[in-house]
């Protein structure tokens, strides 16, 4: 029972960062069909720009306020790599085959990925302490402090964004933009302002992911966005792409089994049942958890 | 009828790569008034309506619209002017419910005009019925209703039809454009293109036919019906 609610604290805490940084797959993929493969680099470019202005910036104090500021300003630095990349890598490819829009996200995931290599150096670097390092011991099953503002702090930023996607005129041009972009021209939507819209949240969640990452595991490398990356491309698909609540909770849900799998089973195969449970879902339910419920008349 | 057309298309041509899909066509269209376009498919109906609202830029001519040049403005800025279109195929956003759908089409408003409301669910008081229900769940005629309605809500002085009777059932055609000439009547003007040639040229005022990207004929609704020509074209009457 103690390793079951150990796994259950452990995989709430990844999942809700796979979740962070799904979200940013799913939306774009959502209003584009498009998977930007350089959305896990931005991921880790966050950790290595948070790293920075912790130690430049804000002369490294981990005081509130500094911290705080680590994450905003970290945030708005990705949305700008994300803001650049719609312009420069994806725009320019919006009328052409998909294929090429693709080799265009490959091309710019390496570019990021070597990009943070040229600044930062290719060997892995330790993300500071941030966050008091304190742990409580809840009969038996550890909870540290940085696992708690994980989980809630995510939490507290998928409901905000459901809020923001479901309830305002802006997310109402989202949703319309994600379904037929030429009828949302029609209504007055600027669909280029969407998409720009699009890059700009996905990257600032995924970059406060990318700081939750460098937080809990403390070592940050170049090319960690490739595998956070696609374990948040997973939870997107798990969750059905191009849902938002899928993503949360297929982001959710990846945690939770791999720390499960990790705790039952043996750690080192968690990537390998991780990819076992993808293969499932693509044979079993390809549309994902919350794919695409209703049949739509033609 | 005023001196200056409502809008103005003069020598459009609109090409698709390199294929030319209008090849030079002028019409105009007097405020209050229905006009139809007939023409067989591919003749460049849809795509002269997709030119007027922008989402297929023109290779050379002008539309103007209450004096502004439309052609240099980007498509979201054309329903905010007063000039909605209800798409061929009608698009209807499938997974969001009736009511969203319509507060979409009032997107352009700064605010949601709760009389507009009430006037579009008074004229397809089925939409009222079915507000809570989602789109794509609706009929075909229901959905055109509701395309309609969409493009009704940002108040427009002038509607673009593309094709509302298409693959829908005789009956709900008939009631569709009852609703139409009611629309008119109440002061928007209308730009209908049709296949169904006879509902269209009744309910019109004047038409142009459209040949293969170039206006074939034009003139008042009961000549164009009487004509031989046309009703040999697109009336299906044998001479």
């Amino acid at each position: 029972m103690d390793i079951f609610l150990q796994q259950l604290a452990n995989g709430l805490t990844i999942g809700s960062m796979f979740a962070l940084v799904a979200l940013g797959y799913t939306m774009v993929y959502g209003v584009m069909k498009l998977i930007n493969f350089a959305h896990g680099d931005m991921v880790a470019a966050s950790a290595f720009i948070g790293l920075t202005i912790y130690t430049q910036v804000m002369g490294q104090s981990t005081s509130f306020g500094a911290v705080i500021a680590i994450f905003i300003l970290a945030a708005a630095c990705t949305a700008c790599i994300g803001i650049a990349l719609e312009r420069f890598a994806y725009r320019p490819l919006r009328e052409a085959p998909r294929l090429s829009a693709v080799v265009s996200a490959l091309g710019a995931s390496l570019v990021i990925q070597n990009g943070i290599m040229l600044v930062w150096g290719p060997q892995m670097r330790i993300f500071p302490p941030l966050v008091p390092e304190v742990y409580w011991d809840i009969g038996g099953v550890v909870v540290s402090l940085v696992q708690v503002l994980i989980l809630g702090l995510s939490l507290i930023l998928m409901v905000a964004l459901y809020i923001f996607v479901e309830k305002t005129r802006i997310g109402a041009a989202i949703r319309a933009s994600a379904i037929d972009q030429d009828a949302s021209r029609l209504m007055g939507i600027n669909v280029n302002n969407v998409i720009a819209l699009i890059f700009i949240i996905g990257s600032s969640l995924g970059a406060v992911g990318g700081l939750f990452i460098a937080l809990y595991y403390r070592g940050i490398t170049f090319n960690m966005g490739w595998q956070y990356g696609l374990y948040a491309f997973i939870a997107a698909i798990l969750g059905g792409i191009g849902n938002i609540p899928g993503a949360m909770l297929g982001g959710m849900m990846l945690g939770l089994f791999q720390a499960f799998i990790a705790g039952y089973v043996s750690s080192t195969w968690a990537d390998a049942f991780t990819f076992i449970l993808l293969i499932l879902i693509l044979i079993v339910r390809p549309t994902g958890l919350l794919g695409e419920r209703v049949a739509e008349k033609v | 009828m005023s001196n200056s057309p409502l809008i103005e298309i003069k020598d459009l041509e609109v090409a698709y790569g390199s294929i030319d899909a209008i090849k030079g066509i002028s019409l105009e269209v007097h405020k209050g008034e229905i006009v139809t376009i007939l023409g067989a498919n591919g003749a460049g109906k849809t795509t002269t309506m997709r030119t007027i609202s922008q989402l297929h830029k023109a290779k050379a001519g002008s539309i103007m619209f209450k004096g502004v040049e439309l052609t240099k403005l980007p498509p979201h800025k054309i329903v905010g002017m007063g000039l909605s279109q209800s798409p061929e195929g009608r698009r209807v956003f499938g997974i969001l419910t009736v009511e969203e759908n319509l507060m979409l089409g009032a997107f352009s408003q700064k605010k949601l005009n709760k009389k507009t409301l009430k006037w579009v669910y008074d004229l397809f008081p089925r939409l009222e019925e079915r507000r809570k229900q989602l789109a794509g769940t609706l009929s075909g005629g229901e959905q055109q209703m509701l395309a309609i309605g969409r493009s009704l809500m940002s108040d427009p002085e002038m509607l673009l039809l593309d094709e509302p009777s298409l693959g829908i059932a005789p009956i709900l055609v008939k009631a569709i454009f009852k609703q139409i000439k009611q629309i008119a009547s109440e002061g928007v003007t209308v730009l209908l293109v049709e296949q169904n040639a006879k509902a269209a040229l009744k309910l019109a005022d004047r038409g142009y036919v459209l040949d293969v990207g170039r206006i074939g004929l034009s003139g008042p609704a009961d000549e164009l019906l009487a004509s031989e020509k046309v009703q040999e074209a697109y009336l299906g009457k044998k001479s």
